[in-house]
């Protein structure tokens, strides 16, 4: 990436100093305009290199979340959301919640089961502890991914890399969770099992796990949001990554706006088990007029 | 300790602080009875079992003797001491009138589910729908293959088969005695377990300095 930087402006001296409130004022507004690697843009619409095909006038939420990082939106059903791993080291932590009812939320162990797979891929729905779809797994480049081995916690990461709070150089995803969730008035009491994307594992014979570094720069999972939901995301080391530094990179996350999947997606009917939740799904929608 | 026996009819919850250095053993006494099991922190429930935590700190999916059963802060919970089954899972969760009608049909909606045991059980201690999590089910296979193919196949267990945990800290223990009959997990025939509570028959007594 080639984008340009600014940095804070140095302090002020003599009629701008900042020992009076014009003067902080002045000192203030003169970051307007400044840019950071890691930032919304605003208003959304107002994004640039976006997934082909989509107009700017859709997107309604974009941000780079930097290694360490994290970020939470409500999306209206029918959003899609493309994740995108801009140097080939991010790694998505990810919860999602029913946007109204919280105490819905995503349930990997019925997620796995119920699909009777343990990896996500094209086509996966992530599915909440209701029978119900949150989202599903439109497309994805990446292939390595995991649903299995949840999130870092302080202690792991202090093991590790010396720290793990939130306000150290190598938080932890739990730590991430709590305070993207604490925004929503939400506790670590629903923090449940996550999944995470671009760093994966696999299971070989005996039950070891194997971990999956990555598939390289570029590589995106898009994310079709089949119910309104709470997204959060921790943008921080998969727990099983053994580097002793802290490696993270930038994620990029692109949503705009869409439309559910419906009966006539030969998603909707891929399996008897994907039917029935996309029909539970509509069948609670239906009910609480939220369609 | 001495010892204290519980059975726990099928179908049906249970549970029981468990002080920690205590250990206790969960009988499977007629065979292939999947005992769906979570673990919180007494003095503080916000702390519970993970799965994931789990899993990771032992690089494998399988718990069998000698595994650390973690929380979510990633701290021992409890050790399995014993194990005479050979493996157990900690991937499937536990089934729910709501997944029921995914695996099966809605003609299962009504049928009574592991989900339900938990809610009723854990609201005894003031536990509600939050503080459940993907959890351990005790004598129940779940194998995953190469290609990522997963699911609840007939059981390695047995009558009389069992496994000992040691409390690691002072344990909220809540059990499931699975009521599934829609998949293998209880040989479609679910039946009564028995937990002992209490050192193992051989083992020095706790305190003994042993």
């Amino acid at each position: 990436m080639t984008m340009e930087f600014t940095s804070p402006p140095p302090p002020p001296a003599g009629a701008t100093s900042t020992a009076t409130t014009a003067g902080a004022r002045a000192h203030a507004r003169a970051q307007a305009g400044a840019r950071a690697e890691a930032m919304r843009t605003v208003p959304a619409a107002s994004a640039t290199q976006l997934p082909d095909g989509v107009t700017a006038e859709s997107v309604v939420w974009d941000e780079t979340v930097a290694g360490g990082g994290y970020a939470h939106c409500v999306l209206s059903r029918g959003t899609e959301v493309r994740l995108t791993d801009l140097d080939g080291d991010a790694c998505a932590n990810l919860l999602l919640f029913d946007a109204h009812d919280p105490s819905e939320r995503l349930n990997v162990a019925d997620t796995v089961k119920v699909q009777w797979q343990a990896y996500l891929g094209p086509g996966t729905l992530l599915l909440s502890d209701r029978g119900r779809v949150l989202a599903s797994v439109v497309d994805d480049t990446s292939g390595t991914h995991d649903a299995l081995c949840g999130a870092s916690t302080r202690m792991t990461n202090e093991a590790r890399y010396g720290a793990g709070g939130a306000e150290s150089a190598s938080p932890s995803a739990r730590d991430l969770f709590t305070l993207a969730l604490a925004k929503h008035d939400l506790t670590p009491r629903d923090i449940a099992p996550s999944v995470s994307l671009f760093k994966g594992v696999r299971i070989d014979e005996h039950g070891s796990l194997q971990f999956l570094a990555g598939a390289g720069a570029g590589r995106s999972l898009t994310l079709r949001c089949e119910h309104p939901v709470l997204l959060v995301i921790a943008n921080t080391a998969h727990p099983l990554d053994a580097r002793t530094a802290f490696t993270v990179s930038p994620l990029r996350i692109t949503a705009w706006a869409g439309q559910p999947t419906d009966p006539g997606d030969a998603r909707w009917s891929a399996t008897p088990e994907g039917e029935r939740a996309f029909l539970n799904t509509a069948d609670h929608l239906t009910a609480r007029g939220d369609r | 300790m001495s010892p204290t026996v519980h059975d726990i009819p099928a179908l049906a919850p249970w549970s029981l602080v468990v002080p920690a250095g205590v250990t206790f053993t969960i009988v499977d006494v007629h065979g292939n009875q999947a005992v769906d099991c979570l673990f919180y922190n007494a003095d503080d429930t916000d702390e519970r079992y993970s799965a994931p935590d789990t899993i990771v700190a032992q690089r494998n999916l399988f718990l069998t003797t000698g595994t650390v059963l973690r929380s979510n802060e990633a701290r021992p919970m409890a050790t399995i001491t014993a194990d005479t089954c050979g493996r157990h899972d900690t991937i499937g969760g536990a089934c729910s009138k709501e997944s029921n009608t995914l695996r099966y049909g809605h003609h299962t909606s009504h049928q009574h589910a592991c989900v339900e045991n938990f809610l009723i059980e854990g609201a005894r201690w003031g536990l509600g729908k939050r503080d459940l999590v993907s959890n351990i089910n005790w004598f129940m296979n779940v194998p995953v293959e190469a290609d990522g193919t997963l699911g609840i196949v007939d059981g390695i267990s047995a009558p009389g088969l069992l496994v000992e945990v040691r409390a690691e800290m002072d344990l909220l223990v809540l059990i499931s005695n699975c009521p599934q009959i829609n998949n293998p997990c209880n040989g479609f025939d679910p039946t009564p377990v028995r937990v002992v509570v209490g050192d193992p028959p051989g083992a020095p007594a706790a305190g003994s300095g042993a």
